[in-house]
């Protein structure tokens, strides 16, 4: 018996939440008790896979094919199978990234496994079977329980912090045998570059309609710069080409929980407070008295965001002596 | 090419959420129904593709898994330009179980393209199109934000965390689609409203399938603290706040 949790890397490293994953199935084989596996796909050096022993995870099994360099799911998904097989896994945990979302219910038809995606603590009981998860984008929490004997979850970002629990880690190399051929082909890859990633992002700057331009946004991308944070922006400004998609932040755009999030002129519609409500601290700055984002911020400026955005600039650079 | 949309019925995204039965289950009193808001975007796409001409689309079906409540649904994505429409006579239970019904029906139909949103707007699933990918053993891609027809063919675009791919997969396939793959969702016109009437739409049985989890009980969020208010003349106060009181600087 065992909890699997598989750690996705990014061209060979783990990242924060990978550790945070690590630490939640860690917990969660202590509770069930279990012993606790993680499985890497892909090449990650030694050195990396070593760094899951500090967060409990003494056991690493590692398919190193470079065959599988490409995340194709129905290979990724037979491959975790076969292992969650080999160790008579009860529980396997991955991240409710976008990975993850594209393993988890293939996996659970698989291995006939109830799934509960996007988990935002550890269970409230095991027997029954019982996860807490949020539902209507953010509005509502339900507890669900899995009547299936094997079970799948998937974390929600920002939801479990890291657990130092330093053991000694081993390493397996694995060969599956059943993964068949890789038939998603990638022609071109871009990414961001110099950027702070949104979904990993612990302070997030975002900015809505209010802003007027998109020549308005050097003093957000500024702010992000020097708090080391990621922007974002509310959907009518994707939409209207200002910013791109991919900081589209909202029910139908990213879903965030980042420590702090400032919102420059956003009304706070119910569709964007979706996206930031589980937000620790949420920062808003609004012409309107009655703007609903104050609803849902824990500190509010009524003001002119053009005014705001330089003064706090440097009052935060006086503050960090930058 | 045979494509078939895959259709939630879903509260209007303004909808107050309220409970009902001691919290067991949601209170439908009042709440206006839309189709999920990723699916809409996905039948857009189909039904652009289908217009351009770029690829040959034959057909495009819209199904869901529902009651008779969950018509109108259908009947709206007749309205703006799916060809014909399937509804599965079940209270959907979760995405397992709607996951198996919708592949009853693909398998007798042999869809080339089945495109899912990424996930519903009520439950948040994000499961049924991959599920419905393995059950039938099809390749999937996830988080799809692009579909481009090159020379006859169709390439993808996937979105990874940090950036995306320009992706190829054999048909047929299953493509779980997000925000990007149509710029706005279609209205339907009058005439199409007037031509959805003609288009078939079949009720089927639902097949022999349980769902693996149950939603028990559900729970609004606590409400916040009131918001401090800080004068827009001092912005220091706010960092000196957010320093050491929120400690988060
Ligand atoms: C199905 C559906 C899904 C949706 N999904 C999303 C989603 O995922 N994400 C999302 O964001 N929206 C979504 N929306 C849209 C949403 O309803 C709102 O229209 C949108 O969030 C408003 O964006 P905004 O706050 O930037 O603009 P507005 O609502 O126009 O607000 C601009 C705000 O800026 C303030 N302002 C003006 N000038 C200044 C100034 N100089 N300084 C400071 N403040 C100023 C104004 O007081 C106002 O409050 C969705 C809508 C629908 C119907």
């Amino acid at each position: 018996m065992a909890v699997l949790v598989y750690t996705e890397n990014w061209d060979g490293k783990f990242k924060k939440s990978t550790f945070e994953l690590a630490s939640y199935a860690t917990r969660l084989a202590e509770k069930i008790p279990d012993q606790v596996v993680a499985l890497s796909i892909g090449h990650v050096e030694e050195e990396e896979l070593k760094k899951l022993g500090r967060y409990g995870i003494g056991k690493v099994i590692s398919v190193e094919d470079d065959r599988f360099k490409t995340l194709d799911n129905q290979v990724y998904t037979r491959i975790i199978a076969e292992v969650a097989e080999n160790l008579t896994a009860s529980v396997v945990v991955l991240a409710h990234n976008n990975s993850g979302k594209a393993l988890a219910p293939r996996l659970s038809v698989r291995m006939k496994a109830g799934l509960v995606s996007g988990t935002t603590g550890l269970p409230e009981s095991f027997e029954p079977f019982i996860v807490i998860k949020k539902t209507f984008t953010g509005k509502a929490l339900a507890k669900v329980v899995i009547h299936t004997a094997k079970k799948i979850l998937t974390l929600a970002q920002n939801s479990y912090q890291v657990v130092e629990q330093v053991v000694p880690v081993e390493i397996r190399k694995f060969v599956p045998v059943s993964a068949g051929d890789v038939k998603t082909v990638v022609k071109e890859v871009f990414k961001q570059t110099g950027k702070v990633i949104l979904t990993d992002a612990d302070i997030v700057v975002s900015g809505g309609r209010g802003m007027k331009s998109p020549e308005n946004w050097g003093p957000i991308e500024e702010l992000a710069k020097i708090l080391g944070a990621a922007t974002a922006c509310s959907r009518p400004v994707s939409d209207e080409g200002w910013r791109p998609h991919e900081e589209h932040t909202g029910q139908t755009g990213k879903v965030i929980a980042p420590v702090l999030y400032f919102a420059f002129g956003i009304s706070g519609a119910i569709q964007h407070v979706a996206g930031i409500s589980s937000s620790k601290f949420i920062v808003a700055v609004n012409t309107d008295k009655d703007a609903p984002i104050f609803e849902v911020a824990d500190y509010g400026i009524v003001g002119d965001a053009q005014k705001v955005l330089p003064a706090l600039i440097e009052a935060i650079k006086e503050a960090k002596s930058i | 090419m045979k494509i078939l949309v895959c259709l939630g019925n879903v509260p209007d995204t303004t909808t107050k959420i309220k409970f009902s039965g001691e919290g067991t289950k949601l209170d439908k009193t009042g709440v206006q129904w839309i189709i999920n808001p990723w699916d809409e975007l996905a039948l857009t796409r189909a039904i652009e593709l289908k217009e351009s001409g770029q690829v040959p689309v034959e057909v495009i079906s819209v199904l869901t898994v529902g009651g008779t409540d969950a018509e109108p649904t259908i009947r709206k994505a007749l309205a703006i330009g799916a060809d014909s429409g399937y509804r599965v006579d079940a209270d959907p239970a979760d995405s397992y179980q709607v996951a198996f019904q919708i592949s009853e029906i693909a398998r007798q139909e042999q869809f080339d393209l089945i495109l899912c949103g990424i996930e519903s707007s009520d439950y948040n699933g994000a499961a049924t199109g991959s599920m419905l990918a393995e059950i039938l053993d099809y390749p999937s891609l996830s988080a799809v934000s692009g579909i481009h027809p090159v020379n006859g063919h169709l390439e993808y675009t996937r979105d990874i965390d940090g950036g995306r791919e320009t992706v190829t997969l054999d048909l047929p396939a299953v493509l779980i689609v997000q925000k990007g793959i149509a710029k706005e969702p279609r209205i339907p016109a009058m005439r199409g409203i007037m031509m959805a009437r003609q288009k078939p739409l079949t009720v089927k049985e639902p097949g022999p399938s349980a769902g693996y989890t149950e939603m028990i009980s559900f729970e609004l969020p606590a409400p916040k603290p009131s918001c401090r208010k800080i004068d827009p003349d001092n912005v220091r106060e706010l960092v000196n706040l957010l320093q050491n009181e929120a400690k988060v600087l």
